[in-house]
């Protein structure tokens, strides 16, 4: 029996990671950003998990539109860091877990999600900046493997909110049900309302932001109710990566603890958020 | 063409496409109006011709611009407005 300890929302906007590597994080632009985000990673230094499973899209990366995966998940034992065309960020290489890789698949496709699988893969910015929001500075390694679980959420049409809180539902049980680890830890990354292209780039939403951020502790069937087409007029057409938060809280139990919320606008052209939930079911007093 | 900006993530491929832009345009079988928008660095055109902001962002990035530029043309300010209307909180009312 593994269980899932905690559960970590955060944006992956790749400025974030670009102001740590060039060591940015005091400037005033970018320093009440990090402000927020430290009492998340203070909590986390000291509940590392076994395990994580990371969900999260990619970038015109390590995938292009000659095939699009709507649900993947990495088999590998590594995962390199993508040269996104000009260099890899200097952050370690992730390493996976085959094992538990392939114990997920099975039961997720038992369940009925047939998802891709990528035997080889470069993570993007997309995964590696949820992981330096988790460990800003992790020196040789990352603080444990890391699963990856790919979402499109590009190329229209994109799985329904409600589709991705079921799979990460299933992603629960297939965590509860596997003897390898003990403890896991699982972030759901993107968002939060952000356009980039079109007239209206720049569009940013805090009222849904933030009606956001609180059903998604204490009433995520709300969110997966939400239509495509919702998300992409409340959230605009980036903002739609917010359905892979729901992945991670489908796989949290219907009670979770928060321990810290923060909102930032802007992180470049987005609202940055992040949502760190305690899932023990034996909260410790 | 968003499997031309895609080419463009590695060095020999910029080389080739600043070396004769058209030429390599030609190479991936590109439309005259997606060949002229990408010459001219018709950002909006590029979307209308059913470019991924993604991969059109591949081009920008080589040419040294930032998404904060590409925000500007496409809702019809400066570089510099459009970060000012980020920091000053978004473009709530689009």
């Amino acid at each position: 029996m593994s269980e899932v300890i905690w559960g970590l929302a955060t944006s992956h906007v790749p400025s974030i990671g670009a102001a740590m590597d060039r060591g940015m994080t005091a400037d005033p632009v970018w320093e009440p950003l990090f402000e927020g985000y430290q009492p998340a990673r203070e909590w986390l230094a000291e509940h590392t998990p076994d395990i994580a499973i990371l969900v999260y899209n990619d970038h015109a990366n390590a995938v292009d539109l000659d095939i699009v995966p709507t649900f993947a998940i990495g088999t590998a034992e590594r995962y390199r860091v993508a040269d996104e065309g000009f260099g890899r960020r200097s952050v370690p290489d992730v390493v996976g877990d085959p094992e538990f890789s392939f114990h997920i698949l099975q039961q997720l496709m038992d369940e009925g999600f047939d998802l891709t699988v990528f035997s080889e893969l470069d993570v993007d910015h997309g995964f590696t900046v949820p992981l330096s929001v988790w460990t800003p500075e992790p020196g040789e390694a990352w603080p444990c493997p890391v699963i990856p679980i790919m979402v499109n959420v590009i190329r229209y049409p994109q799985p329904t909110a409600a589709r991705c809180y079921a799979l990460g539902k299933a992603l629960g049980r297939a965590i509860a049900g596997y003897d390898g680890a003990r403890t896991v830890g699982i972030l759901g990354t993107g968002g939060m309302s952000h356009q980039l292209a079109g007239a209206r780039s720049g569009f940013i939403n805090p009222t849904f932001d933030h009606m956001f951020l609180e059903a998604i502790e204490k009433d995520p069937e709300k969110l997966a109710a939400l239509s495509r087409e919702e998300y992409i007029r409340q959230a605009g057409s980036e903002g739609i990566e917010l359905i892979m938060w729901l992945v991670m809280r489908g796989a949290l139990n219907a009670e979770v603890r928060k321990v810290h919320s923060a909102y930032h606008v802007p992180a470049s052209n987005t609202a940055a958020g992040l949502a760190l939930f305690d899932n023990r079911t034996a909260q410790p007093t | 063409m968003n499997k031309l900006f895609m080419s463009l993530r590695e060095g020999n491929a910029r080389r080739e496409f600043r070396a004769d832009e058209a030429a390599y345009c030609r190479k991936f079988g590109l439309s005259e109006a997606q060949t002229t928008a990408i010459l001219g660095r018709d950002w909006q055109a590029m979307l209308d011709l059913g470019g991924s902001i993604f991969y059109i962002y591949k081009l920008a990035m080589m040419d040294g611009l930032s998404l904060q530029y590409l925000g500007g043309v496409f809702s019809g300010m400066s570089e510099a407005e459009f970060k000012a209307a980020m920091l000053a909180g978004g473009r709530t009312d689009v």
